[in-house]
């Protein structure tokens, strides 16, 4: 602009100095204006844009949830899948421990009638007994359970790593795909992991809490802890695990949240 | 005789006005997550004065059950947010203008005589610059704040990925509270600036668009007079 005026300077008499003020004001506050409209437009755009088409994810505003998922990829390329979560003494773990929801563990079931069945990539199916999981060398994990909603506690687990679980049943060939899926046994609670978190040294398939067998509301006899993630996608009750490349169903990436929800 | 003068360079009023609608966006959004978890309350000897937030409150904005939505606002605009601070950041060491913003020695006690003008109390303030001392700690403040935003929401977000961030915030748990708490700082801020700048008047409010204050100067004289007479009622220059 200040070129424009010193072309105008040789071409006719100089602008006086209300006129500099005048002309200032409105080409800087025009384009304040013209800038600000388009923000408003466009943020009524996002607020107005359409749901996302119903399928693996559902329940967010298309762009949204675009975001969502760049916005994870972006970060994904810098993490490491071998940070450990921090771990407390025992002394510090809860005694009343926070039970949020009963969505898909509330069935009634006969206990010794529970199995793991695991659906390999191959088709192949295998079925384990709760004892079969116990024999295997157990590992204890007091770390703070963090929920979506915002609030975490020290809680204190107890069970075999699911790596230990792979490798002592030969499933390593599986950990080369993409994903895994687990759900519970009445199918009414479902949660798709990514094979990094599934496979992270501190994921368990948890059979107690504070040192006694899972009570039921926890998710009898066997539940996922993954303190890599959201309380959301730590499956109670495990009914079926299987192994994919597609991204498998998830309860709550259904209704909005976001798929990965990692820590 | 009036003279136009040089105030807001363009970056910084560009800077200005993106991130306002972007900080309202990151606090709306934040409210939806918030109220998920509404756990914060200011309580002293067992009475609670302010419970955040009240449920008249949260129904006028339409706040409850939005949480996964607010996730998604909150997770996309982070990026705008952080990245226009990182500019405005860089810009301002860059271009030097750091000098005229961030608080001398002097400003922690002039800010005090500033606040004593503002309130009426003393007439005169402290000479100044493009910002008074109490302006040059406020908004240096308010970018530290930002940064904090950054660092504490990092912290909440990934505990796992950024849990170096999360041991300095002092733990998940209490990197929440600071983030809740300097959104808090927002709003106060908020409140004191619009008072401030509807008290300093339109050149000022006009310099934040178009860059420039309309100033009149003294015609200069020929001769100097031999002993520089101050004048006991001017004001020491614009504020805001």
């Amino acid at each position: 602009m200040k070129k424009l005026v010193q072309k105008n300077k040789k071409l006719k008499k100089e602008l006086t100095i209300d006129q500099k003020i005048n002309r200032r004001n409105f080409i800087s506050f025009t384009t304040f204006a013209v800038l600000g409209g388009a923000a408003f437009g466009g943020w009524r755009w996002l607020y107005n844009s359409p749901l996302e088409t119903p399928g693996i994810t559902a329940g967010t505003r298309a762009p949204l949830r675009r975001a969502l998922n760049k916005t994870e990829l972006a970060f994904r390329r810098v993490f490491s899948n071998n940070n450990l979560v921090e771990t407390y003494p025992k002394s510090m773990a809860a005694k009343n421990v926070r039970h949020n929801t009963d969505i898909g563990s509330d069935s009634k079931m006969d206990m010794d009638a529970w199995r793991l069945n695991v659906n390999k990539s191959t088709g192949e199916k295998l079925q384990f007994t709760i004892d079969q999981i116990k024999s295997l060398p157990k590992t204890e994990l007091v770390f703070s359970f963090k929920c979506v909603e915002g609030w975490d506690q020290i809680q204190y687990w107890g069970g075999v790593k699911f790596i230990d679980f792979i490798n002592h049943f030969g499933l390593q060939d599986q950990t080369q795909l993409g994903y895994v899926g687990m759900e519970t046994p009445d199918k009414g609670y479902y949660v798709g992991l990514d094979m990094p978190s599934a496979i992270h040294p501190q994921t368990l398939l948890a059979y107690e809490l504070n040192a006694e067998p899972i009570p039921f509301k926890h998710g009898q006899p066997l539940r996922l802890i993954i303190p890599v993630k959201y309380g959301i996608k730590n499956l109670k009750r495990i009914g079926t695990i299987t192994f994919s490349n597609q991204r498998p169903r998830d309860y709550w990436a259904e209704e909005g949240y976001d798929y990965y929800s990692g820590l | 005789m009036k003279v136009i003068k040089e105030k807001h360079s363009l970056a910084m009023r560009w800077c200005h006005w993106v991130n306002f609608p972007i900080l309202t966006i990151m606090i709306w959004s934040g409210m939806f997550i918030y109220w998920a978890n509404d756990e914060y309350s200011i309580t002293l000897f067992g009475h609670t004065f302010v419970r955040f937030f009240p449920d008249w409150y949260y129904n006028l904005l339409h706040i409850p059950s939005r949480l996964a939505e607010g996730m998604a606002f909150h997770f996309l605009f982070m990026w705008f947010f952080t990245l226009n601070g990182i500019f405005y950041i860089l810009y301002t060491l860059i271009s030097g203008e750091w000098r005229e913003l961030v608080p001398q020695k002097k400003s922690f006690k002039e800010a005090f005589l500033v606040l004593l003008h503002d309130l009426h109390i003393r007439k005169m303030a402290p000479p100044q610059n493009k910002y008074n001392a109490a302006q040059r700690i406020a908004y240096t403040a308010i970018i530290v704040m930002g940064i904090g935003s950054v660092i504490t929401g990092l912290a909440i977000y990934k505990p796992v990925q950024f849990y170096y961030l999360a041991w300095i915030c002092g733990g998940y748990h209490f990197a929440r509270i600071i983030h809740f708490a300097l959104t808090l700082g927002y709003v106060f801020f908020f409140v004191i600036h619009i008072v401030q700048v509807i008290l300093a008047g339109w050149n000022n409010f006009r310099s934040v668009i178009s860059g420039f204050e309309v100033v009149n100067e003294q015609p200069k004289m020929i001769t100097q007079p031999v002993v520089e007479i101050k004048d006991e009622d001017e004001k020491a220059g614009p504020k805001e």
